[in-house]
């Protein structure tokens, strides 16, 4: 069953949206988006890995030796960097709602103020 | 929209995305196979330029353009927050109370600082050897410096973290990418090209412009991540808002006067 690793991306993607549409807490729709999100990660590492390869460093290993694919892995390190901050920009953003709105519920934020 | 509607709304959605995603899959190369171009090609490159650990010279070499914006994005999302969570004209900033550390956790916490702090910075200075670099070793350290408020208090890391100087440390590590591009335009080549001498494979100085640029991220990363907790600490520990001791929810400030009417009008 070799598209395995494929699937389990998708299924956590779609676990992460459902929590974000279901969510009744901003919090909690924060930590959905990142759970939705590292799905890309569970992609990228299975799209990039080669069987009986080793990390792609050659301090120690012999140049010629098996390696899996470093691009993905460097995408992967992009997608982990963007995701935290935009994690803490989002965050920073509730608190500021809470104490606005004195809520965090989404469904309770639904009328405008100026 | 009602709660039951949007989850019909995301189950139809699902349902597509699902058989989409599924088929998708079964068209992808097989898992765990060997033909990888890209990949063949990224470790040719980077051995030629004496670079032991790949993925650094895919970050700091070869894609050195695409980090820069990605680091641009770390900066941006660091100067949103500060933004964000400032002290409001209506809220009082109190002197947090010192607090009781159990001594274990005291003696723990003041033992692992040092090493935490260590390895932070050996990650970042070995990024073009080993596993790990700027991004990753800058969140350790940052992260290392910490521990003080889990040993002490507040206070201690307060008195630790003069946060104008990692202000303009975060700054600094972005302006020093760009600087180190220029240079690369000065010495007649490309933005951000590797000009400097390659060095010895798998030592300090390997892999040119990789370590340089990894250092700039290591500090700008390092400065950020301090600046960023110490501006969530301040909402937790010493921001105090103005409602807070009536217990009352807060629609006051600026958002005040509606916030009445629409209670009225409930």
């Amino acid at each position: 069953m070799t598209v395995l690793p494929y699937l389990v991306a998708g299924w956590i993607f779609l676990i992460g949206v459902y929590g974000l549409v279901t969510s009744r807490n901003l919090i909690h729709a924060v930590g959905c988006l990142a759970v939705t999100q590292s799905s890309t990660y569970v992609l990228l590492l299975a799209v990039g890995y080669r069987n009986g390869g080793t990390a792609p460093v050659f301090a120690d290993a012999p140049t010629d030796s098996r390696v899996v694919d470093p691009v993905v892995q460097a995408l992967a390190l992009t997608d982990i960097v963007v995701g935290a901050t935009v994690t803490a920009l989002l965050l920073a953003l509730v608190v500021q709602l809470r104490k606005r709105h004195g809520t965090v519920d989404p469904d309770a934020l639904s009328e405008l103020k100026g | 929209m009602s709660a039951r509607v949007r989850l019909w709304v995301f189950l139809v959605g699902a349902a597509g995305f699902a058989v989409l995603f599924a088929v998708a899959c079964f068209g992808l190369p097989a898992f765990g196979t060997g033909h990888h171009p890209y990949g063949v090609r990224a470790v040719h490159a980077s051995l030629s330029h004496h670079t032991a650990n790949v993925i650094a010279s895919v970050n700091f070499d070869l894609r050195a353009f695409d980090t820069l914006g990605e680091e641009t994005i770390f900066f941006s999302a660091v100067l949103g927050t500060v933004v964000l969570l400032r002290r409001a004209r209506d809220e009082r900033r109190k002197d947090p109370e010192p607090a009781v550390v159990h001594p274990r956790v005291r003696r723990f916490a003041l033992l692992m600082l040092p090493p935490a702090l260590l390895v932070g910075l050996y990650v970042i200075a070995h990024g073009q050897i080993s596993p790990g670099g700027g991004f990753q070793g800058g969140v350790v350290a940052a992260t290392a410096l910490h521990l003080l408020y889990i040993a002490a208090d507040y206070r201690a890391l307060e008195r630790a973290r003069p946060l104008t100087l990692y202000e303009i440390g975060e700054a600094a590590g972005e302006v020093t990418y760009v600087i180190t591009g220029l240079a690369a335009v000065l010495a007649g080549s490309a933005f951000l090209a590797n000009v400097l001498p390659f060095g010895t494979f798998a030592t300090l100085s390997s892999g040119g412009t990789v370590p340089v640029l990894n250092a700039a991220v290591g500090l700008e990363v390092a400065s950020g991540v301090v600046v960023l907790l110490a501006r969530f600490l301040d909402q937790a520990v010493e921001i105090e808002e103005p409602g807070e001791d009536d217990g009352s929810p807060r629609g006051a400030g600026d958002g005040g006067d509606n916030g009445d009417d629409e209670r009225e009008r409930a």
